[in-house]
């Protein structure tokens, strides 16, 4: 892909070349009319202007068909800055940025998927943001964006595109047909799943933890999201670093509050039986309607949409067969409304001005709008217009995003192999299971800890 | 329309298979110069020197790949059963006291046993009993290679047929895709969830494991029994045995050495257990076999040194069984 524009870019500049060399015999006016309309498309991009005939190089996971947007959106900014955005995209990304940045041969831009791998290039290779780029990322996004992409007070990492895991999927025909309202607290949200149940035609929760040697997950998830509704930031911080233990009577409160949904019978069944459901059948029940929530990220859309027959529908469509969309997980209370989810971090390897350039452009609301209305993507960027964002459930999205109190990565990612992929999936799982204890479960986790 | 410049962009498979070849061929010719330069060097000195090179041809490198791929292992694991997680210090007997005090890994042990103890008794009786009872069949290849088919299934594959087998079905006026459920359920009771059953979970996992290895066990004590001379068995049968006693007394005590041989190394398949495990309940709802918990300790929750600490286990647990089953195979070789 790459190589092929190169090419035609250079075919381009060739092309260039000759008609200036023409030019310089002919009469130079038609030219100037063009310019003057070009100029009038590219006043917004004033800022990044004296950078013509450079090369910024992007290094990615992002691959096609997603890539393609994304040189979709830079098109105009290219062609008015002058600057040639390269776009590298590979799934061999986290094995070989640590190869290329050793081996003198970072990329001028890379985009991490994680905030944890962009913290290990800082002071070994990666250039901290520029104060423009910083102010438009003050302006631009929530404080807990900012600090994700922080390492020891510099400010290196500008937060891209993101994803969130706080939904709870239900069917809004359902919904309408049954006269139930989107609850917008945790009392709510029970008081909902009570009458349900009381009405015992549906099954108020549908939950799947099954998913190979990972099953487990989902209770991590429900836990995290939990974590940051019944907790400070601060204390989940701790809890996922490990500084809070995780036996700690704050977690057993947790817990317990999950338990109040997972292992009551009345609002999910077969309490065991969450555990044998794979997380893809886990949602099926709201589909063809033998249940009436279930919480789970933004992916499990398409995955219901292509083996259940649903169809994603905004909430406001009340008449479709099957049709699935999303609420937000409430909070404890209405203004509490943290969220939970991941996103992508850009960083910079070289100190060059295309590339603060480009660096600071993919902070902008006007990129971000750009690329939003392109389809399938959205970011934390609080300048994003949701009526740029046609997806029903990614307008959900952008919607917690822009709202939320506090914004955390899932904490499971980040805590030490031996619990966030170990026994933490394994404990949960005991948990429905086995019916183990909650003090058994939070005990058997501890023990596991590397402390 | 980007994935067709993508597709241009790319290797074709022509490409591909043109750059193979290419390496083959290069591969071949030096593999080829390297021999001839042996021959070379063998004909041109003397018939002392002669001795020697043939021993450094035939060993050296059967040696050298041993010590890279058997031997180095072992040694780095055993070492690196003493050493923290992340092989840097030495912890002494931590991990070993990890493995055999913790009670999630007790129950691992446990469940390993079970496997070693059950499987190989049993799938070595049902193969004895096929081999025995199709023996004097006059066409027995049907249902041998009924019962053989399964050992050309994957573990893994065996996994996936047997999962469905078990599926259970929690939501109400779903359909049924479950065999066994629907068979319990068409005599009007009412499955329990199979896989989360502890311990019945594990016994049907171990149902899996018995069902590929029983076409093993029939396949060669078939064949065992073949060369049991009819002569005996005609002998036995003047002097008014009965089927069962020439079975038992004629039978069995001629090919003893095979059924010891296959029973051993059916248990040493048994200890390596993982595959059925990994697939079907992914070590979990108390059914995690040693193999299965060495792997995730090593490369999921990247811990180097009880990870190693359970394979040295495992490794320990083998060897007397290896070392029995060679002794077999020997005297069975010498009987012949």
């Amino acid at each position: 892909m790459s190589t092929l524009r190169r090419r035609a870019i250079a075919l381009g500049a060739t092309a260039v070349a000759a008609s200036l060399v023409l030019a310089g015999c002919a009469s130079t006016e038609p030219a100037a009319e063009e310019t003057a309309a070009v100029d009038e498309a590219c006043a917004a991009y004033a800022d990044y202007l004296g950078n013509e005939g450079t090369e910024v190089e992007i290094y990615t996971t992002i691959i096609d068909p997603e890539a393609s947007l994304f040189i979709e959106s830079f098109a105009e900014f290219e062609e008015c800055t002058g600057i040639t955005i390269n776009w590298n995209g590979t799934q061999e990304f986290e094995a070989q940025i640590s190869v290329r940045v050793e081996g003198g041969t970072a990329p001028d831009m890379a985009i991490f998927p994680q905030p944890g791998l962009l913290a290990k290039f800082a002071g070994n290779g990666l250039v901290p943001a520029n104060d423009k780029t910083s102010a438009s990322v003050d302006e631009n996004y929530t404080a807990d964006w900012k600090t994700y992409g922080t390492v020891d007070g510099v400010f290196y990492g500008t937060p891209l595109g993101a994803n969130v895991k706080s939904f709870v999927w239900y069917s809004p025909k359902t919904f309408a047909d049954n006269g139930w309202a989107i609850p917008s607290t945790w009392a709510e949200l029970l008081a909902l799943s009570d009458e349900i149940a009381a009405g015992g035609a549906v099954q108020p929760w549908c939950a799947g933890f099954g998913s190979g040697d990972a099953t487990g997950w989902v209770g991590t998830d429900w836990m995290e999201d939990l974590m940051l509704r019944f907790q400070d930031a601060a204390t989940y911080d701790a809890w996922v670093s490990g500084e809070l233990p995780f036996n700690d009577p704050k977690v057993a409160e947790v817990l317990a509050e999950a338990g109040k949904i997972l292992k009551n019978p009345a609002y999910v069944g077969d309490v065991a039986s969450i555990a044998t459901t794979t997380f893809q059948e886990g949602g099926a029940g709201i589909v063809d309607g033998t249940c009436a929530m279930h919480r789970q990220a933004s992916f499990i859309g398409g995955i219901l949409a292509a083996d259940f027959g649903a169809t994603i529908v905004s909430p406001e469509d009340t008449t479709t067969e099957g049709g699935i969309t999303t609420f937000y997980f409430p909070g404890v209370s209405a203004d509490n409304k943290p969220a939970l989810g991941g996103g992508e971090f850009v960083g910079i390897f070289a100190d060059r001005p295309e590339v603060h350039a480009v660096h600071h452009y993919l902070t902008t609301a006007a990129w971000n709008n750009k690329k939003a209305s392109l389809g399938g993507w959205f970011s934390a960027n609080l300048g994003l217009d949701t009526a740029n964002v046609a997806d029903p459930v990614n307008k959900v999205a952008v919607e917690i995003l822009q709202n939320a109190s506090t914004f955390r990565f899932d904490g499971s990612d980040v805590m030490p192999a031996e619990v966030g992929a170990g026994s933490f999936w394994k404990e949960m799982t005991a948990w429905v299971a086995e019916n183990k204890s909650d003090k058994a479960v939070l005990d058997a986790i501890y023990a596991t800890w590397p402390y | 329309m980007s994935s067709l410049a993508i597709l241009m962009a790319r290797k074709t498979p022509f490409d591909v298979i043109a750059e193979n070849f290419t390496l083959l061929a290069l591969a071949l010719l030096s593999f080829s110069a390297i021999v001839f330069l042996i021959f070379l060097l063998g004909s041109r000195s003397s018939v002392k020197t002669q001795e020697w090179l043939k021993y450094l041809v035939f060993l050296v490198p059967a040696l050298l790949l041993l010590l890279i791929g058997l031997i180095y292992p072992t040694f780095r694991t055993l070492i690196m059963s003493f050493m923290d997680k992340e092989s840097e210090t030495f912890v002494g007997f931590d991990n070993y006291i990890w493995a055999f005090t913790i009670p999630e890994i007790n129950v691992v042990l446990v469940n390993t046993l079970i496997w070693t103890l059950t499987v190989p008794l049993i799938s070595t009786l049902l193969g004895l009993a096929i081999a025995y009872m199709t023996d004097r069949m006059k066409r027995p290849a049907a249902i041998k290679s009924l019962i053989f088919m399964p050992m050309a299934i994957s573990f893994v594959g065996a996994g996936v047929i047997w999962k469905f087998v078990y599926n259970y079905q929690p939501r109400e006026g779903q359909p049924e895709i479950g065999l066994l459920s629907a068979i319990f359920k068409a005599i009007g009771l009412t499955p329990p969830n199979w896989l989360l059953e502890a311990p019945l979970n594990t016994y049907l996992l171990i149902v899996v494991m018995i069902w590929i290895q029983t076409g093993f066990a029939m396949v060669v004590l078939s064949a065992a029994l073949k060369n049991v001379p009819d002569e005996i068995v005609e002998a036995a049968m003047l002097d008014g045995a009965t089927a069962f006693k020439r079975f038992y007394l004629v039978s069995v005590p001629m090919i003893r050495a095979t059924i010891v041989v296959v029973l051993t190394t059916i248990m040493i398949g048994t200890l390596k257990v993982f595959d059925i495990v990994r697939t079907m309940t992914g070590g979990n709802f108390q059914t995690n076999v040693i193999a299965n918990e060495m792997y995730s300790q090593s490369f999921r929750q990247m811990n180097y040194g009880q990870g190693s600490a359970l394979a040295i286990i495992l490794f320990v647990a083998i060897i007397p069984i290896i070392v029995y089953n060679i002794r077999q195979l020997r005297l069975e070789r010498t009987e012949r």
